[in-house]
């Protein structure tokens, strides 16, 4: 994992216990108890899917605000480009860009362009690696800690290279220090988020120390105002269009469409990333070159932060390939040489973050499994959820870890009942000879 | 082997659909016990490759999954054609595959060399006509 914390926040005062982030949460994560939701830390991997359903607004995506940033001389936005598919066809990237800087930021700056670069950096990691093939993309972070959860032995796979997100902050901050004279402490790069992810990797980035972005806002939260400033506007703008398959990157599929490899998939949502990975796994898939692996299932156009519906969004982000992606924004050439040196090389290995097992001792885990096993034959395998547990499997596991008791499944409960009221009557007939025959008892 | 954990599993010929989830459901069950990544990984592809063949190849099958804290086996009996030449069918490469499977990405005559390879311990037993039983076992240390 990104450290030992999550990005998600359950605010309990305003929990009614609804249990919609119970079922949805992909890898079982979150267990509803006197009718709270409580989240089982080592299994969550900041989807963020619990957030886009509460209907409570309990569930908080914990992103920067904007005050955060007044320690900083200088500013920088860097937008997501799925931000430039928020908006009406008529406001262009670069006229998103210029509104930056008149709801308070300094600058702005475009991240599709690296994304062009970095899709440039992965075939040539394609065309000069041996590893362990097929590469999983490494760029969003409920991904990698689904991997690094669930599937330690893919680790190898997930490919070492720098996200456009980095690529573009160290860019941007080069270019103002030199522009300005400032020192890099002195100038904040501010990434504009679909996710609340993302701030894993910006507080806690893997296989290096900083990142060298220095928080992230919400899309949801900037939005309002920008459509603002955008609407406001004369029309002056300060920056060119944006140029190149880059801006494909936040839909499924703008991954693969950059690179030569034929050999290249792409998935959206958890549920068939975890298909997808499970086939890698049983070492099906070793004639795939690359992967392009997204936790949600539009990708990052429908982000839990986004605006816009994801289907629209990802609607634009085709029209504005079509419209400006065949001009290339990078010099291919100048990319491949800035590959040799390293630019884009993430180096370190990504350490396994495999959940609790039953038991850390083998023996006492196989009498634990066993202990599951007997107590789920006995359940109904509806897996209602009335226990506060996703599914019957979930619940006997959470008996047999004695956070549960058997009696909270309903149906055990009812069936003790039954059993003991049907004892109850049998008492109270037997004795009810002996007592005035003019009380009347119902029986049945 | 007092200590066992067993679960069996029941796998349809020609089932696509559903290809693969024992497999699956054992691996999960491996990463709870706490079973070195590495372990499972060979289990994975052993225990799939067999599933897989029962698929492509056979009517039906018991997959019979078993742990102890030394050993962990698997043992795929089916109903099927059987294999007429098992030395034959080991090769790599060896394939009766149809070209409906192929096209499906099978084919290839590597699952069984695979589950060699993946395994610790392995026994095909046949009989033309009647089925086929793979037994699968590995080292937990
Ligand atoms: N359970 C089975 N029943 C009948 N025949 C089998 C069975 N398992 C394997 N065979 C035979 O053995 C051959 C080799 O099997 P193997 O798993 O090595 O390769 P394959 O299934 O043909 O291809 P791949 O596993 O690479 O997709 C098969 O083509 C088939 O003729
Ligand atoms: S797909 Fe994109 S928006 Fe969704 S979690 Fe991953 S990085 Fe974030
Ligand atoms: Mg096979």
């Amino acid at each position: 994992m990104y450290g030992e914390f999550h990005t998600i926040k359950f605010v309990s005062e305003l929990c009614d216990g609804h249990m919609h982030c119970m079922r949805i949460c992909p890898t079982q994560a979150i267990r509803v108890r006197n009718k709270k939701a409580l989240l089982l830390e080592d299994r969550c991997i900041d989807c963020g899917e619990c957030v886009r359903v509460c209907p409570n607004n309990a569930i908080i995506a914990m992103t920067s605000s904007f005050k955060d940033f007044s320690k900083f001389k200088y500013t920088i936005a860097l937008p997501s480009p799925a931000f430039y598919a928020q908006f009406g066809k008529d406001t262009t990237p670069s006229l998103i860009l210029e509104a930056f800087k008149k709801i308070g930021f300094d600058d702005a700056y475009d991240v599709a362009c690296a994304s062009e670069a970095v899709s440039i950096a992965i075939q040539e990691y394609l065309d000069t690696n041996k590893s362990p093939r097929p590469l999983i993309s490494s760029f969003c972070p409920a991904i990698v800690q689904l991997i690094q959860i669930r599937y330690p032995n893919l680790l190898d796979h997930l490919i070492p290279i720098e996200s456009p997100m980095e690529i573009a902050a160290r860019e941007a901050k080069n270019l103002k220090m030199k522009e300005t004279g400032l020192k890099a402490s002195e100038i904040g790069a501010i990434y504009i988020t679909p996710c609340p992810a993302k701030m894993l990797t910006i507080k806690n980035p893997l296989r290096k120390k900083h990142s060298f972005i220095d928080g992230a806002i919400a899309m949801h939260d900037i939005y309002p105002t920008l459509l603002q400033a955008i609407a406001q506007s004369n029309g002056s703008n300060d920056f060119k269009e944006v140029q190149g398959l880059g801006l494909g990157w936040p839909i499924v599929g703008g991954q693969v469409a950059c690179l030569k490899a034929e050999d290249c998939l792409a998935v959206g949502g958890i549920t068939d990333s975890v298909r997808i990975l499970e086939d890698i796994e049983n070492d099906k898939l070793k004639n795939i070159q690359y992967v392009e692996c997204h936790s949600c299932p539009t990708a990052c156009v429908g982000g839990t932060l986004a605006v816009e519906n994801p289907y629209i969004a990802r609607g634009r982000v085709l029209r504005m390939v079509k419209k400006y992606g065949s001009t290339p924004c990078q010099d291919r050439e100048k990319i491949r040489g800035l590959y040799q040196k390293n630019f884009f090389s993430l180096t370190g290995k990504i350490p396994p973050h495999p959940v609790q097992p039953l038991d850390e001792e083998i023996s006492k885990a196989i009498e634990k499994m066993q202990k599951k096993q007997g107590i789920h034959d006995k359940l109904p395998k509806i897996d209602c959820g009335a226990c506060g547990s996703p599914t019957c499997l979930s619940f006997a596991e959470d008996v047999v870890l004695e956070r549960v008791t058997l009696d909270d499944c309903i149906f055990v409960a009812i069936k003790k009942f039954e059993k003991l009221s049907s004892e109850l009557l049998e008492t109270v007939l037997r004795h009810s000879e002996k007592i005035d025959s003019n009380i009347e008892i119902i029986t049945s | 082997m007092d200590n066992t954990f067993l679960q069996t599993f029941k796998i349809q010929g020609g089932n696509i659909y559903n290809a693969g989830k024992a497999s699956t459901e054992i691996k999960a069950i491996l990463k709870q016990l706490g079973i070195n990544a590495k372990i499972v990984r060979r289990v994975a592809i052993a225990s799939y490759e067999a599933e897989m063949n029962v698929v492509m190849y056979a009517k039906q099958a018991t997959l019979k999954f078993e742990v102890s804290p030394s050993q962990i086996s698997i043992t795929v009996e089916d109903e099927g054609p059987g294999i007429p030449d098992v030395g034959l069918a080991m090769q790599e490469g060896y394939s009766t595959a149809t070209p409906e499977m192929r096209e499906m990405g099978f084919g290839a005559g590597m699952g069984l060399p695979n589950i060699k390879k993946n395994s610790d311990y392995l026994k095909i037993e046949s009989i033309l006509g009647k089925g086929t039983k793979v037994t699968i076992t590995l080292n937990v240390n």
